[in-house]
């Protein structure tokens, strides 16, 4: 699982203050600690900072990379607060969170991945609203997928995300994210495919669970990336449990040694 | 218990056809469509607008109540037109310009249904014309917009600025909410209500109406 650790984002109401205040300690500690417990990427969002979201977003892209050399995902839908921050970034790949099928935002971010050759999360939506169906949704991942190959963005750097919607709002919105992925798998096999996993458990009562058990039915779906909380014991957990049974962890040595480091929660 | 207390705690249960049976039972016994409405349908739904204002139900259970109250207004409605009873007022609400995201903006329309107010909902992707061109079209005193992204929120502000364009600005009440936005960003756009969940906002929305 390609993990993407949330917890640098100026919507959580710490980082919020932390970001406000440059608060270099805190970024770089939340930075190692996420690196520490798993995550590839290390999201970095400043959108609160209506004014000034180019100029935050920068500073988390120096001062986390000064902390580790983990890739950053730089998380904005605004291509000049983008096109700063990946300027300062100096380590490996990174990744552009995120990418739609709107004319605006996709004419708008293209030309970044290019140049700064990145990653990328591509949203399933478009112009036309979010999509109800997994139908409406395999055709955007489709449409994506096809546009940015043909401008030689490599598949396997593209991150297709279902766009989940919450289960509290539809009966149907679980199927649908669950149908999303494993449809994308057949059709794609060398996409990656993630998501912000909370998505699913807005509105409802005791989230954790509900994220827990969208991220067992999702991998086994075939999604093998996810945006969330590296530091949570328990669901990276399910994480590594999901991986044996799913047959991607040999003889289960990744979960023996994640049980003799201690990384294991029942 | 009288078939409008039923009404009203059926509703609250979220069973629909249930609520469907008990209104045209009601309506059959003779009970005025306006009463109905009010003392049943609009009863339960403000139970539930306070419930989940106070976090002790959750938006499944509002959702799955709104769908109990159309259920009962569907029957309602050629009566309560034909007996001339108004709405109290009309609301035109959507979310903003380059804007998607809907679910906030539904869970404020069901809430300012179950005021008794009719809501002209726009949808998403609305742009500040639309939601003037609407206001003027419906005769409607309050324009209710929704953004859920930063990057979306400043359309809040080309609402108000083409409403003073247009020398309508003190004739309209201009609401927003939404995830980013808080009072001091209404302050500084100069709307003139911010709410902080869908039930205050009908809340709010009634007594700009009804005053």
């Amino acid at each position: 699982m390609i993990i993407i650790g949330e917890k640098i984002n100026s919507t959580n109401r710490a980082a919020r203050a932390a970001i406000a205040n440059l608060d270099t300690e805190f970024v770089q500690d939340m930075a190692r600690k996420q690196y520490d417990a798993g995550a590839a990427y290390i999201d970095l969002n400043a959108g609160m900072f209506v004014d000034d979201e180019a100029e935050k977003l920068e500073w988390l892209v120096k001062t986390a990379q000064q902390a580790v050399d983990a890739p950053l995902s730089i998380d904005s839908p605004n291509s000049e607060a983008i096109d700063r921050a990946l300027k300062a970034a100096k380590i490996k790949k990174p990744i552009i969170n995120s990418i739609t099928d709107e004319r605006e935002r996709f004419d708008s971010i293209l030309p970044l991945i290019l140049e700064y050759d990145t990653a990328v999360v591509a949203l399933c939506m478009d112009d036309s609203g979010m999509p109800e169906t997994a139908d409406e949704r395999l055709s955007i991942a489709d449409r994506l997928i096809s546009s940015l190959t043909s401008k030689r963005v490599g598949i396997s750097d593209i991150y297709i995300d279902p766009m989940v919607r919450p289960i509290g709002t539809g009966t149907h919105y679980g199927r649908v994210a669950l149908e999303t992925i494993s449809r994308v798998r057949a059709e794609f096999p060398e996409v990656h495919i993630t998501c912000g996993l909370s998505n699913i458990s807005f509105g409802i009562p005791e989230r954790k669970l509900m994220n827990q058990a969208f991220l067992v039915a999702a991998m086994a779906a075939g999604m093998d990336g996810a945006i969330l909380d590296p530091l949570d014991k328990k669901l990276m957990s399910f994480v590594y449990a999901t991986e044996a049974l799913l047959g991607m962890d040999d003889f289960c040595m990744d979960y023996l040694m994640k049980f003799r480091e201690g990384l294991l929660e029942e | 218990m009288s078939i409008l207390n039923e009404i009203s705690i059926n509703l609250q249960a979220g069973k629909a056809k249930v609520v469907k049976e008990l209104v045209q039972k009601a309506i059959d016994e003779g009970i005025d469509a306006g009463t109905i409405l009010e003392q049943g349908l609009l009863d339960g739904m403000g139970v539930i607008g306070t419930k989940f204002k106070n976090n002790e139900i959750y938006v499944p259970e509002v959702l799955i109540a709104a769908r109990a109250m159309s259920a009962g207004t569907e029957l309602l409605k050629p009566l309560l037109v034909a007996g001339g009873v108004k709405a109290r007022g009309k609301v035109v609400l959507g979310t903003v310009k380059g804007d998607l995201h809907d679910i906030g903006k539904n869970l404020v329309k069901m809430m300012m249904e179950g005021k008794g107010l009719e809501v002209i909902d726009l949808g998403t992707d609305v742009s500040a014309e639309r939601f003037i061109t609407a206001a003027k079209e419906n005769d409607a005193r309050v324009i209710a917009c929704s953004a859920l992204l930063t990057t979306t929120m400043g359309e809040m502000k080309k609402v108000l600025e083409l409403l003073k364009e247009q020398g309508l600005r003190d004739s309209m009440t201009v609401m927003i909410g939404g995830a980013p936005v808080t009072d001091a960003y209404r302050e500084s756009i100069g709307a003139d209500i911010y709410t902080a969940d869908a039930a205050s906002a009908a809340e709010e929305a009634v007594k700009v109406l009804t005053e």
